[in-house]
């Protein structure tokens, strides 16, 4: 067993065991924070997969924007000590059987297909990322940038049209959304 | 602008120049008046009946010097008839040979019948110009009158079979129209309706005959059919007469139902229940449509395939014996009705089985074929002095504001103009010489008495009978006994539009006889000469003046003579007043039987098993909607699962089944 | 566990350093995630948490686009293009889920979805 085989392992164990960490306790504030760190060794991931612009973005956005974001609506709606009622066995059971039976489906899904994949390097140069994603030719990305963007405003004003109804001062999530971006 | 005109009108083809091409405007002029009338009747309240008069006036023009030209002109080549496809319009196509037309075709019974729709319509127009005044739909009045003038010229112009019968439907649905049009009267109402329906009855068969024709000879143009059919060698002419159903070719079969078709639209016997109903309309209306064109349109029928019913013994000799029983049945009728336009309307039913009759009689070509011409003669007389008629009947009832015989008597002081024409009308109905009627009904009769005695000796009893009707008509409204002194000289017969197509019609009542018409109208389109034969003609006249001598002692003067004979004979009168009860066994037939038999199942089965069907859908989908509502809990986390639940399935549907 | 349901499964495990082991191990481990999102997303009923499963599933699918560009067309930035594209737009839906919480949470004064079901009727 390779040095990068025992990193993919440590990584996935990292990833899973928090994962399912965070869907489980019952603390909401822990919760976040397992999300958190899950969403740091998806990170890891990445790097591991040498894909580092990704890497940086998961970083920047996941942990730096959306986790402080549900860490702070967490503050906002919730007494973060308190545990969470817990929920009813039928429904454990329930959710269980029914995710292990789309997992076990899945796989066998990937059985019967072979990837023939290939080991050419895969190095991302963030120069022409940047340059294909505002290109306009045959494989340019501009339209569906534009696009996203469109969206991102829309959502902004969304959000805070949302959230403005009660109270007339512009509410906090909205302004949060710009630091996002 | 003249270039344009000629374009329209198909100018290329014409033998008979603009003239013939122009027939194409006396069908469009009243179909402009409809369409312009029924559409801007807002506009166009005040000028409605003038514009359409001048439209209709415009087209009659048309008419009379498109028959000029053909009659004296250019219409005989060699010495026959030409017949003309002026105007021809493919349409649909059904198979290579077999295609619907819109066209004009002219021959010498098109002609005709374009003089006789037009100048009769004209006149109706004129007349209701006063007749109709104040009334408040006069615009749908005029605009109605415009669709039945142009469906009638469409009929009479067909060059197939297809449009003649999208022209019949038309007809029928202007008839049912203005039969309706006082809708505020339920007896206008039902009367609409019995004439739509027991017409659409007929228009079945009329339907079905066309298809069997047309079906044999492949093709729906009325020349391809005769010369098919003509042509005894023709693989046409050998299958349509070998195969037999139920006895009769199946170009007996064909006729049959044609002549079904017709007998239905003139009201033969026994499908003339309606026409007498069809009295609630306005009395113009009945004088154009129910007396002098659209009740035609079955002899015109009959004689435009006449070639066809030639050629078979067994429809002809339906048609003759139809038209008999009908004209004799109708006179009987006729005797004891007591509301003028119904006494009328038995009179048209009865001069139509005249005409019937004569086509039934005749064979094809040259002398032979007298009852052809004699028909068609007399269906150019009737028109005039049957329209002129119901037009005086109309004055009369203008006047009194009643439709029965008891309420008139003595008007002859009143209404000087009105009377002499009723008068020169009966005297020309009664087949008194020289009037019009005469001349027709001796050739009818000349020609039923070479081809079948028993139905000529019927027809000298009709005669007589008619006669006799007529005048009874004719002294009871204006004789018998002094007028109701509530009617004074101020009500006068109505204005100079009602006065001035009485006085032309009154002269054409009296001279139009005189037209050679076997000259112009024979079965092969070749003129020959027929002349009145003054011996054979004494009996019919002496036989008409008995009846109406028989009139004048029962009638002239206000007595009881008349009750005694009818009380004396009780029962044939009683029968005889109830219309020999045939409505009534309709009735029973309808109600008793049909309601009952098939109405009354068909009604349970739609109550029972279609609704109970329908029902017990809605009731199991209540069910099970009501048992499904809890899946709708509105928590998304059920929905969410609801939703995998889904894709798990499609997902082993993939990996498990299609794989 | 894991190991029973590749015995039941019959899952052959290929080795990672061999021809679409790595990958079939990546894709792996992302169907994993994704079913821990959507184990979390039945069995929580506070929406915030419900969110958070919904960032998993979102993540997972995420390592997916990169490993599919990474394995099977590395000449290629599409996989990479399209995780830029999700990430930015869970951005915006995380934004506006939480915007709606913190509406239902004045509204209703809870942000359990089992207190908010006006879907029903």
């Amino acid at each position: 067993m390779k040095a990068v085989d025992i990193i993919f392992y440590c990584i996935a164990t990292f990833v899973l065991t928090t994962g399912i960490l965070a869907v489980t306790t019952r603390k909401i504030f822990r919760s976040a924070i397992w999300l958190l760190f899950c969403l740091m060794g998806v990170a890891a991931l990445y790097f591991w997969m040498n894909a580092n612009f990704i890497a940086a973005i998961q970083i920047a956005v996941y942990v730096g924007g959306i986790v402080v974001l549900i860490i702070f609506s967490i503050f906002l709606t919730q007494q973060s000590g308190n545990q969470m009622p817990k929920p009813n066995s039928l429904r454990i059971i329930v959710a269980s059987v029914a995710s292990l039976i789309g997992f076990g489906l899945l796989l066998q899904l990937y059985n019967k297909q072979v990837f023939q994949t290939t080991n050419k390097n895969f190095d991302i140069d963030i120069a022409t990322l940047g340059k294909q994603l505002l290109s306009t030719d045959a494989n340019g990305y501009a339209l569906p940038f534009e696009v996203i963007s469109m969206l991102l405003l829309a959502a902004m004003v969304g959000c805070i049209v949302i959230a403005m109804k009660a109270s007339p001062t512009p509410p906090k999530e909205g302004l949060k959304k710009e630091e996002i971006l | 602008m003249r270039e344009l005109l000629f374009h329209i009108i198909a100018f290329k083809n014409l033998p008979l120049g603009v003239v013939g091409g122009a027939a194409i405007w006396i069908i469009l002029l009243p179909l402009a008046n409809f369409v312009l009338l029924g559409l801007g009747k807002k506009y166009l309240k005040n000028i409605a009946r003038i514009f359409s008069t001048v439209l209709l006036f415009v087209a009659t023009i048309i008419a009379l010097n498109i028959a000029y030209h053909y009659f004296f002109i250019d219409g005989k080549v060699n010495g026959v008839y030409q017949t003309i496809n002026v105007y021809q319009m493919h349409w649909l196509s059904f198979t290579e040979t077999m295609h619907v037309e819109i066209g004009i075709q002219l021959d010498a019974l098109s002609v005709m019948m374009l003089v006789v729709v037009t100048f009769i319509s004209l006149m109706v127009h004129l007349f209701s110009l006063g007749y109709m005044k104040g009334e408040e739909r006069y615009c749908n009045y005029f605009s109605y009158l415009g669709l039945f003038t142009f469906s009638m010229l469409g009929l009479v112009v067909a060059t197939n079979l297809l449009q003649l019968y999208m022209c019949w439907e038309l007809v029928g649905i202007s008839s049912y129209l203005l039969i309706g049009f006082y809708f505020q009267k339920p007896s206008a109402v039902a009367a609409a309706k019995k004439a739509f329906i027991v017409t659409r009855f007929a228009d079945l068969g009329l339907l079905i005959g066309i298809l069997i024709l047309s079906f044999n000879t492949n093709s729906f143009n009325f020349q391809t059919i005769i010369q098919t059919l003509t042509n005894t060698q023709s693989s046409s002419f050998i299958s349509i007469t070998a195969s037999s159903f139920l006895g009769m070719s199946t170009l007996t079969w064909a006729l049959v139902l044609i002549f079904i078709g017709g007998a239905g639209k003139s009201a033969m016997l026994p499908l003339h229940i309606w026409l007498p109903d069809a009295m609630e309309g306005p009395t113009p209306v009945s004088a154009l449509i129910h007396a002098a064109t659209m009740v035609v349109a079955g002899v015109f029928l009959v004689a435009k395939l006449f070639a066809v019913f030639a050629i078979n013994v067994t429809a002809l000799q339906l048609v003759a014996f139809v038209g008999i029983a009908s004209a004799l049945f109708a006179a009987i009728i006729a005797c004891t009705q007591t509301d003028i336009k119904r006494v009328l309307a038995y009179s048209t039913m009865s001069q139509i089985g005249y005409m019937m009759f004569a086509l039934g009689v005749s064979k094809y070509g040259g002398e032979e074929g007298l009852g052809y011409s004699a028909a068609l003669f007399h269906l150019f007389t009737h028109a005039f002095f049957k329209s002129l008629l119901f037009l005086c009947a109309g004055a009369v009832i203008h006047l009194v504001h009643s439709n029965e015989m008891k309420d008139m008597g003595g008007l002859k002081k009143l209404m000087p103009i009105t009377h002499i024409a009723f008068l020169i009308a009966c005297l020309a109905i009664a087949g008194v010489p020289p009037f019009a009627g005469f001349f027709s009904k001796e050739e009818i009769l000349s020609a039923a008495y070479q081809n079948n005695k028993t139905i000529y000796i019927i027809a000298l009893i009709t005669s007589a009978i008619t006669a006799f009707y007529m005048f009874r008509l004719y002294f009871s409204i204006f004789w018998n006994k002094p007028h109701d002194s509530r009617l004074t000289a101020h009500h006068s017969e109505g204005t100079l539009t009602m006065k001035l197509p009485l006085i032309i019609l009154m002269v054409c009542a009296a001279t139009v006889g005189f037209i050679p018409f076997s000259e112009f109208l024979s079965s092969n389109n070749q003129p020959y000469h027929s002349a009145i034969n003054i011996g054979f003609s004494i009996l019919p006249v002496l036989l008409g003046l008995g009846g109406i001598l028989l009139a004048g002692i029962l009638y002239f003067k206000q007595n009881n003579k008349a009750d005694k004979i009818t009380n004396s004979f009780q029962v044939i009168y009683k029968a005889a007043y109830r219309k020999f009860y045939i409505d009534e066994l309709y009735l029973f037939i309808t109600k008793k039987i049909i309601f009952n038999c098939i109405g009354k199942p068909a009604a349970w089965f739609d109550r029972n098993i279609i609704d109970g069907c329908m029902n017990g859908i809605a009731s199991v989908a209540s069910f099970i909607s009501t048992s499904i509502k809890n899946i709708q809990s509105g928590k998304v986390q059920h929905y969410t699962l609801y939703f995998f639940a889904g894709v798990a399935v499609l997902l082993m549907a993939v990996l498990y089944v299609w794989s | 566990m894991i190991e029973l349901l590749f015995h039941i499964t019959a899952f052959k495990s290929l080795p990672l350093g061999e021809v679409g082991g790595a990958l079939t191990h990546i894709i792996i481990l992302s169907t994993a995630l994704f079913f821990i999102g959507m184990y979390g997303l039945f069995t929580r009923r506070n929406m915030i948490t419900m969110l958070m499963s919904i960032e998993l599933m979102l993540n997972s699918v995420n390592i997916n686009f990169v490993a599919f560009n990474k394995y099977l067309y590395p000449d290629k930035m599409d996989g990479i293009f399209f995780s830029i594209f999700i990430i930015a737009i869970a951005a915006a839906e995380a934004a506006v889920a939480i915007a709606i919480i913190i509406n239902l949470y004045r509204t209703h004064k809870s942000i359990d979805v089992d207190d908010v079901t006006d879907l029903k009727q």
